[in-house]
C-alpha cells in the first residue's frame, strides 16, 4: 500500500468539499481541484482522493490515475524543508547530479523521499529558468544557485 | 505624476533568485530617505535576456546597464548616479575583449546582434501596468482588427506572415487558424500552451513574465479570427510569477474593456481562464494537452482528428504557444509584409534562444532567423567558458539532437536543423564543451524522455526504457558493437512507430550522437574508455612510479582498500577494488595520481 | 449520398465510403493486417481504439512515419504498403519490445494457445528477443472471480475501456505513467476492495494471460475422485451455446445433448440443468411481480416500482455499491445458480437421502461473477455453500480436453430428472431479454386467465443495448425495459432514481448481450457474430421443446406440491429469496 491510513476530521473534509463545490463539482476540474486541495494539506493521500471523487461523481480510480500521472502530485507528505534540484539540461551539464548525489548521501535518503525526521525531503524538478546559475536548487521557496557539491553538507546545516 | 528617471530592475526568475527583490527594496528606501520617491521610479520589469550578468539594473533615460548589482550597492547608486549624475563604474559591464567597461547594451555583443520582436518589452516595461504596455502601441492590433478587418483577413495577414509555430513542430500559423476557422461550431476555443517543459528552456516563462499584454492581446485576435469568445491558458503551475503576472494583466485588460463583452463595441467578446499543468512533459503535445485540461491524464490521441475539428470538448480548438502569440500584435501592427523580409526563406520572424551551458553569456536571446550557430555562440554567447574547447550545441531539448563544429556556419531555421539532424523545438540551446561526454549527454536525454513519457503506446514506453538500458551498458563499458546497432534500428522504429511528437522524436539525441560523435561511443564499447572522462564506471585511477615517493597518505584515506604498496615505494591502485571515488587524486601531495 | 474515397493498398484498388479506415478497407480486400489492442464488437458500439500498442503499422506513401492501419482514416488517391520491409522490420521491433516486458513462461500460462500476443510471435515468427532490460514485476493477486497477473500486462487498454465506458463500474484505471504504467484499481488495492462487480468482462477482452479467471477445476477433480461424496452438476444456458466452439464447431451450434454426456463421462453423479432453476426462478419473481403490480395498482404507495430482475450476481454488486438507495427495488429472488443449490441440497437431498455434508454442487456457468456468488454468506447454511463452488465455460472446456473425452463423438444424452427438467423458458435465460420473455409468458397466463398463443415476444430480442415493450395485460399497459450491459443498466437506473422511470419491470444482464457473452465464456477475440450466433441458438433450442411456458414445467408443479406450497410461500421464501446489502463503505460511514 502506497499510504498510510490516516483519518480525515469532518472540517478536513468540509474543506475538500468546499474545493470541489467552488468548481461547480466539474470532473473536468479535477486537476484544478487537486492542485488547490494538495496546496491545503500539502499532499493528496488515498482519503482526500476518495472524497474528491465522490464529489465529482467520479471513480476513485480515475482520481488515482490522475494523481499518479502528474509528477506535480505526491501521496507522500513534504519534509519540513522540500529540497529540488533542478535537472534541466543547463544545471545538469553544470554538475547538478553530483549535487543530486551529494544530498542523497548526506540525507541517507533518494529522491523522492522525505527524511524519518521529517526535516527534509527531496526531489529533483526540470527547469527552474535559471539556467544562469546553474547548477540551482530550491529549499523552500528560496532558489540557491551556483551549488556545489561539496557545500551542500554546510548549507544543511543552517537550517533548524 | 511624471517621474524624471526610472530605475527598471530585472524581476525574472533568475534575478529574483539573486534577490533583485532586495535591490528593489533598498534602492527604494534609499529614494524616500533623499526624498526622491516622487521623482525616480523603481520598476521590476521582466527578464533582459543577459542572466548570467544577473541581476540587471537599468536607469532611464540615459541607459546605463549595471550588471551582476547587489542590494548592497543600491546606497551607491542612488547616490552617485541618481544625485551625483555619475555611473557607478564598477557596477558596468567589462567587455571580456578589451577589458574596457561598457555602459549602454547597445554596444555589448550579447545584444549587438539580436533583433527582439517576441522580447521587444521584456525589461522595457512593468508587466504589471498595462498603461505602459499600451505606450509601447500595446492592444493597438486588437483594436485595428476588430474595427477594420474581417477574420478573414486577419487570417490572410498571419498567413502571408509566414510565421511559424515556436513550439517547436514550425506549423505554419496562419494555416492553422484558416483550418480552425472552417469547422462549424456554436463555441470554440483558443488555447496558449504554455507548459513549457524542456529542460533548459525559460523563453515562454520570460515573455509571460515580462509582457504578459502581449499574450492576451494576441490570443484575443485569434478568437476574433477563428470565431471563439473563450480563451484557455495551460500554464506550468510551477510558474507561480508568470500566472500572478498574467492573471494582474488579464484584470486590467477586462478594466480597459479590452477583454470581455463588445470589445471596443465592435460586438465581440473574448475571456480567458487558466488551466494549470501538473509536471507532464508530454502535455506539450497538444492532443495531451487538451486530455490534461479537461481533467484528464495527459494522454495523447492519434491525429486526425485535429483539434482544429475536435479539440477541447470535442469542440474546434486553436492552440499555439506563447512565443508565437507574441508575434502576433507586431505582425499585425507594423504587417505581414514587414515581418516577413526578415528570416530566412521559409522560416519568417526571429527565434527566442535559452543560450545556456558551457558558455560565457547565459541568458535569453532573440535572433533573426538565418543567424548563423557560430553567430549565437560566439559573438552573442561570447564563446566557450573557462577557454575550453566547443564540442557540441544542443537544440530542441529532449527531441533534438547535438550540431557539432561542421554544422557551425549553418543559418538556422526550420528545415535547416531538421537536416542537420536535430529540430528548432521550443528553444533551448545548451552548448558543450571538451568535457562533456556525448554518450552521457544522449543518456540524459532518455532518462528525460522514459521519466516524461505517458507509457501509452509500446515503442515510447518499452522502446525509450531499452534504449536507455542500452545506453547504460555503453557507458559502464559492459554493451557489444552489436548493441550500438541495435541502438541505432531501434531508434529509427520508435522515431518510426511511436504514437506522438515525443516518441517520435526521442531517438534524436541517440541518433544524432551515433551520427556526429561516433567514435566516442567505439571508445567506450571497444577500449572501454570515455575520452571526455565523464563515465565514472569506465576511469582507471593510477600511480606514477616515477612520481610516487610512498607516503602512504593515499593508503591511509582510501574507502575501499584498493591501495597497496611498500612505505617509501611506489605503491599501485587494485582496479577491481577501487570504487572510483577520487579521495586519493584530491590527497596525494605529489601529482603522482591520475585518471586514465 | 455516401461519399466514396478510392485507395490502393499493396497491389490491389479499393473503393470505400469515406472515414473507412485503412485496417477495415484492407480486410475487404482478404488483406488482414495484425491487431493486438484494437477491438470492435460492431453491433454493440463497443470499441477499443487506442492506436497504441502499434502492431498494425503501414506505409502510407507521403507520409513521414507509419501510420496505426485501425485509426488511420482513408483518403482519396491514398496509397498504402501492408508489407513492405520497412512496415515488418517496424512490427517485428515492435512486438519483440512487447515480448521484453513479457514473461516468456507461455508453456504454463493460463491463456497459452488462446493468445493474441502468443499468436502474433508465431506469425511473425518471434524467435529470440534481442531486447533484454527491466521487466515488470507485480504481485499476482487473487479474488473470488478473477486473478490479476499484471507482469503480463501489454497495457492495450481493453480491460479499461470494458471497466469504465461499457460497464461504467470504474473499477480499473490506467495509473502511474512510462515504464510504471499499469491497469489498477484505486491505490493499487485488491479487487475485493475496490467497486469490481465480477462481471469478468475486462477477462472477456483481455488478450493475454493477465486477466484470468479463478480456476477450480483441480478442486472438481479432487471431489469427483472421493468416494464419500456425492457430486451433482447444473448446467447454466448459455453454456450449452458457445460450448461446441472450442471444439471446432460451427459458432451457434447447440450442444446440450453431447454436454450431457460429456459431465456424465467426467464422473458427476447427477447432470442437472440450471434451466431447471430458472424455471422455478420465474415463478418466484413472476408471482412478486404480479403481487407488487396488483398492490401498484390498488395505489399502495409502499409499494416501489419498477421491480428489477435479480439473476445476475455482477448487477447485484454493482447496485449493492452503486444505488444503495434502491435495495428495495429488485426482486428478492435469488439467482437460478443459487435456486437450484438450495433445491438440491434440501428438496432433492431428502429425498435421496443424502447428507448436506456429502453432496457437491457444482455450477457450470458462463460467468465469473457467479464464482463470488457462491461464496455470499447468504447462501451457505451453518458454513456449507448451497453451490459448492462454480465452473466457467472454458474450464469446463479444458477439463473435457484433459479428460480425454473426444467431445464431438459423444452421443447426445438427456439431463437427469427431476432438476433437470426445464421448458424452453427457462433456456432463453441465457441472452438479453430472455429472463423478460420468460417472465411475460408465465405472467400473461397467470394474470389474465388465458393461454397465450404466440409465446415470442419478439421486440425484446436483439443486441441494442436498451429495449423496450409494451405487453397488454387484460387492457393494462406494461411496460417493460431491458439492459445489457452495466453502463446501460445505470441509464436505467438513473432514470428511476430521478423518478423518471416509465418502466414496471426491467431485465438487467450485466454482460453485453446477456449471459451469452459473459466473462466465462470462450473468448470471443472482438467478434461480435459470436455473440449473436449463441443468441440464436438459444432460440432455436426453446422453439424446439414442446413446453415453453416455465408454469408448465412438470417437475417444478410437482416441487410446489410436495415441498413449496405455491410460490412465495414461507417455505419459498427461506430457500428462494435472499436480501440486498450496502456494498459502498463511504455511504455505510456516513
Amino acid at each position: 500500500m502506497i499510504t498510510t491510513d490516516i483519518k480525515l476530521s469532518k472540517c478536513q473534509i468540509d474543506e475538500i468539499v468546499k474545493i470541489c463545490a467552488s468548481f461547480n463539482n466539474q470532473s473536468g476540474e479535477l486537476i484544478n481541484i487537486l492542485h488547490k486541495t494538495q496546496g491545503h494539506f500539502g499532499y493528496l493521500p488515498k482519503e482526500v482522493q476518495e472524497v474528491i471523487a465522490r464529489q465529482l461523481d467520479i471513480p476513485v480510480s480515475k482520481v488515482y490515475g490522475v494523481v499518479t500521472f502528474y509528477s506535480f502530485f505526491t501521496m507522500k507528505p513534504k519534509g519540513k524543508h522540500p529540497i529540488s534540484v533542478c535537472m534541466g539540461t543547463a544545471c545538469y551539464v553544470r554538475g547538478a547530479e553530483d549535487v543530486v548525489e551529494e544530498l542523497k548521501k548526506q540525507l541517507n535518503i533518494k529522491v523522492g523521499e522525505a527524511t524519518p525526521d521529517g526535516k527534509f525531503s527531496l526531489d529533483t524538478l526540470r527547469c527552474v529558468g535559471a539556467c544562469g546559475l546553474a547548477p540551482v536548487m530550491t529549499i523552500g521557496e528560496k532558489v540557491y544557485g551556483h551549488v556545489d557539491a561539496s557545500k551542500v553538507k554546510e548549507m544543511l546545516d543552517t537550517f533548524e | 505624476m511624471s517621474y524624471k528617471m526610472h530605475i527598471l530592475v530585472c524581476g525574472g526568475t533568475g534575478c529574483q533568485a539573486s534577490n533583485s527583490q532586495g535591490i528593489i527594496a533598498n534602492l527604494k528606501e534609499e529614494l524616500t530617505n533623499k526624498n526622491l520617491e516622487n521623482e525616480v521610479q523603481v520598476i521590476a520589469t521582466g527578464c533582459f535576456g543577459f542572466c548570467e550578468q544577473g541581476p540587471i539594473v537599468k536607469i532611464m533615460p540615459d541607459n546605463t546597464f549595471y550588471t551582476q548589482v547587489k542590494p548592497g550597492d543600491s546606497e551607491e547608486i542612488v547616490n552617485e548616479h541618481i544625485i551625483k549624475g555619475r555611473k557607478v563604474n564598477r557596477l558596468l559591464y567589462r567587455d571580456p575583449e578589451n577589458k574596457e567597461r561598457v555602459s549602454d547594451s547597445k554596444h555589448m555583443d550579447f545584444y549587438k546582434k539580436q533583433l527582439r520582436i517576441a522580447l521587444r518589452n521584456c525589461g522595457l516595461i512593468d508587466p504589471e501596468n498595462i498603461e505602459e504596455y499600451i505606450a509601447r502601441d500595446g492592444y493597438a492590433a486588437l483594436a485595428k482588427c476588430v474595427s477594420e478587418m474581417t477574420p478573414e483577413e486577419v487570417i490572410n495577414e498571419v498567413k502571408f506572415s509566414g510565421l511559424r509555430g515556436r513550439g517547436g513542430g514550425g506549423f505554419p500559423t496562419g494555416l492553422k487558424w484558416e483550418l480552425t476557422r472552417k469547422y462549424k461550431a456554436d463555441q470554440k476555443f483558443v488555447v496558449c500552451n504554455a507548459d513549457e517543459g524542456d529542460p533548459g528552456a525559460f523563453m515562454d516563462r520570460s515573455i509571460m513574465e515580462g509582457d504578459p499584454h502581449s499574450v492576451i492581446e494576441a490570443m484575443a485576435i485569434c478568437g476574433y479570427s477563428i470565431g471563439a469568445d473563450k480563451g484557455l491558458i495551460y500554464i506550468r503551475a510551477e510558474y507561480p510569477l508568470a500566472i500572478q503576472r498574467l492573471q494582474t494583466a488579464i484584470k486590467q485588460a477586462e478594466e480597459y474593456g479590452l477583454l470581455g463583452k463588445n470589445i471596443l463595441g465592435s460586438g465581440f467578446n473574448f475571456t480567458l481562464e487558466f488551466r494549470y499543468g501538473a509536471g507532464a512533459f508530454v502535455c506539450g503535445e497538444e492532443t495531451a494537452l487538451i486530455h490534461s485540461m479537461e481533467g484528464h491524464r495527459g494522454e495523447p490521441t492519434t491525429k486526425p482528428p485535429f483539434p482544429a475539428e475536435s479539440g477541447y470538448l470535442n469542440l474546434p480548438t486553436n492552440v499555439n504557444n506563447v512565443e508565437t502569440y507574441a508575434n502576433i500584435p507586431v505582425i499585425m501592427n507594423k504587417g505581414a509584409n514587414w515581418f516577413n523580409k526578415i528570416g530566412t526563406e521559409k522560416s519568417k520572424g526571429t527565434k527566442v534562444f535559452a543560450l545556456a551551458g558551457k558558455i560565457n553569456n547565459v541568458g535569453l536571446i532573440e535572433v533573426p532567423m538565418g543567424t548563423t550557430l557560430k553567430e549565437v555562440i560566439y559573438e552573442i554567447g561570447g564563446g566557450i567558458k573557462n577557454g575550453k574547447k566547443f564540442k557540441a550545441v544542443q537544440t530542441g531539448g529532449p527531441s533534438g539532437g547535438c550540431l557539432t563544429e561542421k554544422h557551425l556556419n549553418v543559418p538556422i531555421d526550420y528545415d535547416n536543423l531538421l537536416a542537420s539532424g536535430s529540430m528548432m523545438g521550443s528553444g533551448g540551446m545548451i552548448v558543450m564543451d571538451e568535457d562533456d561526454c556525448m554518450v552521457a549527454v544522449a543518456k540524459f536525454y532518455l532518462d528525460f524522455t522514459v521519466e516524461e513519457s505517458c507509457g501509452k503506446c509500446t515503442p515510447c514506453r518499452v522502446g525509450n526504457k531499452r534504449l536507455y538500458e542500452t545506453l547504460d551498458l555503453i557507458t559502464n563499458g559492459k554493451a557489444t558493437m552489436d548493441d550500438l546497432n541495435r541502438l541505432k534500428n531501434l531508434g529509427q522504429v520508435i522515431k518510426d512507430t511511436a504514437l506522438c511528437g515525443l516518441g517520435q522524436t526521442s531517438p534524436n539525441p541517440i541518433l544524432s550522437t551515433i551520427d556526429n560523435f561516433y567514435d566516442e561511443y567505439t571508445a567506450h564499447i571497444r577500449d572501454h574508455k570515455c575520452p571526455a572522462g565523464k563515465c565514472k564506471a569506465l576511469l582507471n585511477y593510477v600511480i606514477d612510479p616515477q612520481l610516487c615517493i610512498g607516503c602512504t597518505l593515499c593508503v591511509r584515506n582510501c574507502l575501499s582498500n584498493a591501495i597497496t604498496g611498500i612505505r617509501k615505494e611506489p605503491h599501485t591502485i587494485d582496479p577491481e577494488k577501487c570504487i572510483k571515488c577520487g579521495v586519493c587524486l584530491t590527497k596525494c601531495k605529489f601529482n603522482a595520481i591520475s585518471i586514465q | 449520398m455516401e461519399q466514396k474515397v478510392k485507395i490502393q493498398i499493396d497491389n490491389h484498388m479499393v473503393e470505400v465510403p469515406k472515414g473507412t479506415t485503412i485496417l477495415k478497407a484492407a480486410q475487404e480486400i482478404g488483406i488482414h493486417i495484425p491487431t493486438l489492442c484494437y477491438m470492435n464488437l460492431e453491433d454493440m458500439c463497443i470499441t477499443n481504439l487506442p492506436a497504441s500498442c502499434r502492431m498494425c503499422v503501414v506505409e502510407v506513401e507521403g507520409r513521414r512515419n507509419l501510420a496505426p492501419a485501425c485509426a488511420t482514416p482513408c483518403d482519396n488517391g491514398m496509397r498504402v504498403k501492408t508489407s513492405s520491409l520497412r512496415v515488418l522490420n517496424a512490427r517485428k521491433y515492435v512486438l519483440e519490445l512487447i515480448l521484453s516486458d513479457h514473461p516468456t513462461d507461455c508453456l504454463i500460462c493460463a491463456k497459452s494457445g488462446n493468445c493474441d500476443l502468443q499468436n502474433l510471435a508465431k506469425r511473425l515468427k518471434i524467435r529470440e528477443v534481442l531486447f533484454k532490460g527491466e521487466q515488470s514485476n507485480y504481485i499476482l493477486e487473487t479474488s473470488p472471480s478473477i486473478i490479476r497477473d499484471m507482469d503480463k500486462c501489454i497495457y492495450c487498454r481493453r480491460c479499461e475501456m470494458m471497466c469504465n465506458d461499457v460497464q461504467t463500474v470504474g473499477a480499473l484505471a490506467a495509473v502511474n505513467r512510462g515504464f510504471s504504467s499499469i491497469i489498477a484499481p484505486a491505490f493499487n488495492q485488491a479487487l475485493s476492495e475496490s467497486e469490481c462487480t465480477y462481471c469478468g468482462q475486462c477477462v472477456a477482452v483481455c488478450p493475454v494471460g493477465a486477466l484470468t479467471e479463478n480456476d477450480h477445476t483441480n478442486r472438481l477433480l479432487e471431489d469427483l475422485a472421493d468416494p464419500t461424496k456425492t457430486v451433482i452438476v447444473q448446467t447454466a444456458p448459455a453454456v450449452r451455446a458457445a460450448l461446441g466452439e472450442e471444439f471446432g464447431l460451427k459458432p451457434g451450434t447447440s450442444v446440450t445433448g453431447k454436454m450431457v454426456a460429456a459431465l456424465r463421462e467426467l464422473g458427476f453423479d447427477k447432470v442437472f440443468d440450471t434451466d431447471f432453476a430458472a424455471d422455478l426462478t420465474i415463478m418466484e419473481e413472476g408471482t412478486e411481480l404480479l403481487g407488487r403490480l396488483t398492490k401498484f395498482m390498488e395505489g399502495d404507495k409502499n409499494v416501489s416500482m419498477p421491480i428489477l430482475t435479480s439473476c445476475c450476481p455482477a448487477w447485484v454488486n454493482f447496485f449493492e455499491y452503486y444505488f444503495p438507495d434502491m435495495l428495495d427495488i429488485p426482486s428478492t429472488a435469488r439467482s437460478p445458480q443459487q435456486m437450484f443449490g438450495s433445491i438440491a441440497k434440501s428438496w432433492w437431498a431428502e429425498k435421496m437421502g443424502i447428507k448436506r455434508e456429502d453432496l457437491v454442487v457444482v455450477s457450470i456457468m458462463p460467468c465469473l461473477a457467479k464464482k463470488y456468488e457462491c461464496s455470499r454468506d447468504e447462501f451457505k447454511v451453518n458454513g456449507d455453500p448451497d453451490v459448492n463452488y462454480s465452473l466457467s465455460t472454458r474450464e469446463l472446456v479444458s477439463l473435457i480436453k484433459r479428460a480425454n473425452i473426444d467431445f464431438n463423438r459423444l452421443p447426445d444424452e438427456d439431463f437427469d430428472n427431476p432438476m433437470g427438467e426445464s421448458t424452453g423458458a427457462g433456456v432463453i435465460f441465457g441472452t438479453s431479454g430472455g429472463v423478460m420473455e420468460a417472465a411475460l409468458r408465465t405472467a400473461y397466463e397467470l394474470y389474465t386467465g388465458n393461454v397465450l398463443e404466440n409465446v415470442n415476444f419478439e421486440n425484446v430480442r436483439g443486441l441494442q443495448g436498451i429495449k423496450k415493450a409494451t405487453v397488454n395485460l387484460n387492457s393494462f399497459e406494461l411496460k417493460i425495459g431491458i439492459a445489457h450491459g452495466l453502463g446501460n443498466a445505470r441509464k436505467l437506473l438513473n432514470e428511476i432514481r430521478e423518478g423518471k422511470s416509465e418502466f414496471h419491470a426491467i431485465e438487467i444482464m450485466a454482460c453485453p448481450g446477456g449471459c451469452i457473452g459473459g466473462g466465462g465464456q470462450p473468448l470471443h477475440h472482438g467478434n461480435s457474430e459470436l455473440l449473436k450466433a449463441r443468441s440464436q441458438s438459444l432460440y432455436h433450442e426453446d422453439a424446439s421443446k414442446p413446453l415453453r411456458k416455465s408454469h408448465q414445467n412438470p417437475f417444478i408443479i410437482k416441487l410446489y406440491e410436495e415441498y413449496l406450497g405455491r410460490p412465495m410461500s414461507d417455505k419459498a421464501h427461506h430457500l428462494l429469496h435472499t436480501c440486498y446489502f450496502c456494498k459502498n463503505s463511504e455511504i455505510q460511514e456516513q
